[in-house]
This record gives structure tokens, C-alpha cells and sequence, in this order.
């Protein structure tokens, strides 16, 4: 939910950089979304090309990933697996003690400006 | 074809626009430079999409802390209880504890009014179109309310179990409100509002009888999104309850 205000913020972002690094474009950015994040991909490449319009980073390639989550069992004390990606169950304890490591948010890595 | 660069790679339309030539498609620099001796070169930014949010919710937590204020944020559903539970805590809170409440609605000051007749100090935030608080909007807010030192500040959010889950607002915890009319397995449907409150409420007890609503299961399943999640059960009406919920909040006032 939100892709447009995310979108409406990174950009700012992204122009307050680019303007700070005398950017006469921005090319690309690179942008993470949280696994644990509603952020819905498909919606942040649409309103993206909409906000970027008449500004710095106008045209600019928008390369989006999604990092998987990793998880934490609890009772294991350790870094684990999961077998299948909807049941949090630990594979080695079969407890239900897991939790999940992962950003919920959405994060600028990098422009490329010139 | 692109008209642009003569490319003729697959259109991405945007609603709205006209076909045709009209499509819109970012031009990769292997095709399109125009501008072949110009310098490029990638600047690291690494920043969450929402700094914005979270810087300000950063310096309200900070206020909290500086003045003593225990900030609670309260989410849930429309119609689960909220500002029914708030009247009766205020009513019920030891004389000796000062409060404060934001309340947060897309209209009207009807809850704000409800917290007022009281006698605790309430300022409404009307989101118009908006879906949640803010951490912006609670600064602005606050400088308004100005709660006193050692006080009680509960934030009622606008009733919506999505997204208040990705705004911080400063608080101290956020507490989930989830009435025996609305479904048991709603943890597990709304897992991110649950993963991110510290208590869980389960209102309206006393209908208990007349639903079919299995607390244990609902109490499972949150601590399935949450392990450490606390459950307090309720009734708002008839004040069942409430006393642990009361005990609990002196526990935080005090931590």
C-alpha cells in the first residue's frame, strides 16, 4: 500500500542527492523492498514512472529487488531455513518458535547519475 | 517503435494515455546515449524510502523520553472498541495519573468529544483521505496538546488493521485491539499489525456467549506472528478485565 507516497518520497530522495552530487540526470536506481513490507512491486514500477516526470530522475531505470527473508528459531538459538515458505516451523526443532528477520520497509541503495 | 530512440522494445503503457506513440519506456544507456563522453558513476544512498517518517517519529520518541510521556498507540479495526476502552480507562485511571489522547479519524471530532467529556484533555487529527496516522501529524499534534510531564499519552489511530502497521509514530508500544465479533484467525490474516504491538486487547468479552469465537485459538495465533505479544481479554462495557489492563499499564508508567 502507499507505493505512490513511497515513490513520491524516493524520488525526493533521489533529487536531493543527485542535485547535492551536481547530477545532470538521474540514469538508474536501485531500490530493496522489505520482505516483512505490503509494498507490491508491480504497483512501485507504475506510479514510479509517473512520479518521476518533469524531474532529475526522469526516465531513470528502476531496478527493483526483493530480498528473501531469513529466520530465526528461538529455541535453536541459530539461523534456520524454512522448508516451505508459509509454515514457521523450525526445520530441526519442529518448534514454533521462529521469527522472521527481514526489513519492512523499502530502501534506496544506489542512483547512477551523470 | 519508439519514436524516441527507434527501439523496439515491448511498451509499458501507463493508464490514461493515449496508444500509439504515447508509450513510455526507459531508455537502457547501451542504446540510447546520445551523450557518449559524459561521466557516470554510481552514488551509494542506502536510506529507508520512509526516512522521512521515521526521523520525525525518532525525534517524538525522544521527546517522550525527555519528558517522561508513555506514548501508546492504539490500532485496530474500525468499531473494535478503541475509544469506548480510552473513555473507560480515563474514568477509571488513578487521580494522580495525567492524560492525554490524539485521537485519529478521516472525519468529524466525534471521538475527541467522547475523550473530552471526561475531562482529559483530546485533539482530533482529521486525515481527510487519509488512512493512518503520521509521525508528522502527531509532532504537529502534540506541540498543540502539549501533554504534561509523567503523563499518559494515548494515540488512537484511525481504525484500519493495514497500514498504521509501517508508520511510526514515536510510541512507546503499539496495542492491538481485536473484538470477539471480528473472527478469531485475524492475526493471522493481519500478521504485520500484530508482529509490530507489544498487547493485544481482546474486547468485548462479554459477548463471548452469543459468537463463536475461540479465544485460544485467537491467542495462539497471535503468538504464532508474535511470540512475545501480550493478551489482555476485556469488556469495555461492563469493565471485566480491566483491572489487569490497568496493572499493566502502571507496569509500563513505571518501567
Amino acid at each position: 500500500m502507499h507505493e505512490i507516497t513511497l515513490c513520491l518520497n524516493a524520488v525526493e530522495i533521489m533529487q536531493q542527492v543527485g542535485r547535492k552530487n551536481n547530477a545532470r540526470r538521474i540514469i538508474a536506481v536501485w531500490m530493496e523492498i522489505g520482505a516483512l513490507s505490503c509494498v507490491e512491486p508491480e504497483a512501485v514500477q507504475f506510479c514510479f514512472a509517473l512520479v518521476c516526470r518533469e524531474t532529475l530522475a526522469e526516465g531513470a531505470i528502476l531496478h527493483l529487488e526483493k530480498p528473501v527473508a531469513t529466520h530465526w528459531c528461538d529455541a535453536c538459538q541459530q539461523m534456520i531455513t524454512l522448508i516451505s515458505p508459509g509454515v514457521s516451523l523450525c526445520p530441526h526443532c519442529a518448534g514454533r518458535q521462529v521469527r522472521v528477520i527481514a526489513d519492512s520497509g523499502m530502501k534506496i541503495k544506489r542512483i547512477e547519475i551523470e | 517503435m519508439c519514436s524516441i530512440c527507434g527501439c523496439a522494445s515491448s511498451e509499458q503503457r501507463i493508464e490514461g494515455t493515449s496508444s500509439g506513440d504515447h508509450h513510455f519506456h526507459p531508455h537502457s544507456s547501451e542504446n540510447c546515449d546520445r551523450l557518449p563522453f559524459a561521466s557516470r558513476r554510481l552514488v551509494d544512498i542506502e536510506m529507508d524510502v520512509l526516512a522521512k517518517n521515521n526521523h520525525i517519529a525518532s525525534h517524538n520518541r525522544e521527546h517522550f523520553a525527555a519528558a517522561g510521556i508513555l506514548a501508546l498507540n492504539l490500532v485496530s479495526s474500525p468499531g473494535s472498541g478503541k475509544t469506548t476502552l480510552l473513555t473507560r480507562t480515563l474514568t477509571q485511571l488513578a487521580s494522580g495519573v495525567e492524560c492525554a489522547v490524539i485521537e485519529g479519524d478521516q472525519q468529524t471530532t466525534r471521538d475527541a468529544d467522547r475523550i473530552r467529556a471526561t475531562g482529559v484533555a483530546a485533539i482530533q487529527v482529521n486525515t481527510g483521505k487519509g488512512c493512518h496516522l503520521d509521525a508528522q501529524m502527531v509532532h504537529d499534534a502534540l506541540h498543540q496538546l502539549s501533554p504534561a510531564k509523567n503523563s499518559l499519552l494515548f494515540i488512537e489511530n484511525v481504525g484500519n488493521l493495514v497500514c498504521p502497521a509501517s508508520f511510526d509514530l514515536g510510541e512507546r508500544h503499539k496495542i492491538a485491539v481485536l473484538s470477539v465479533t471480528e473472527g478469531e484467525d485475524k492475526p493471522l490474516k493481519y500478521p504485520d499489525m500484530f508482529a509490530a504491538s507489544g498487547l493485544m486487547i481482546l474486547n468485548k468479552i462479554d459477548l463471548l456467549p452469543y459468537v463463536s469465537f475461540d479465544v485460544d485459538a485467537c491467542i495462539a495465533h497471535a503468538r504464532q506472528v508474535n511470540p512475545r505479544i501480550e493478551v489482555i481479554a476485556l469488556s469495555a462495557t461492563t469493565g471485566a478485565g480491566m483491572e489487569q489492563w490497568l496493572a499493566w499499564l502502571e507496569q509500563q508508567r513505571c518501567a
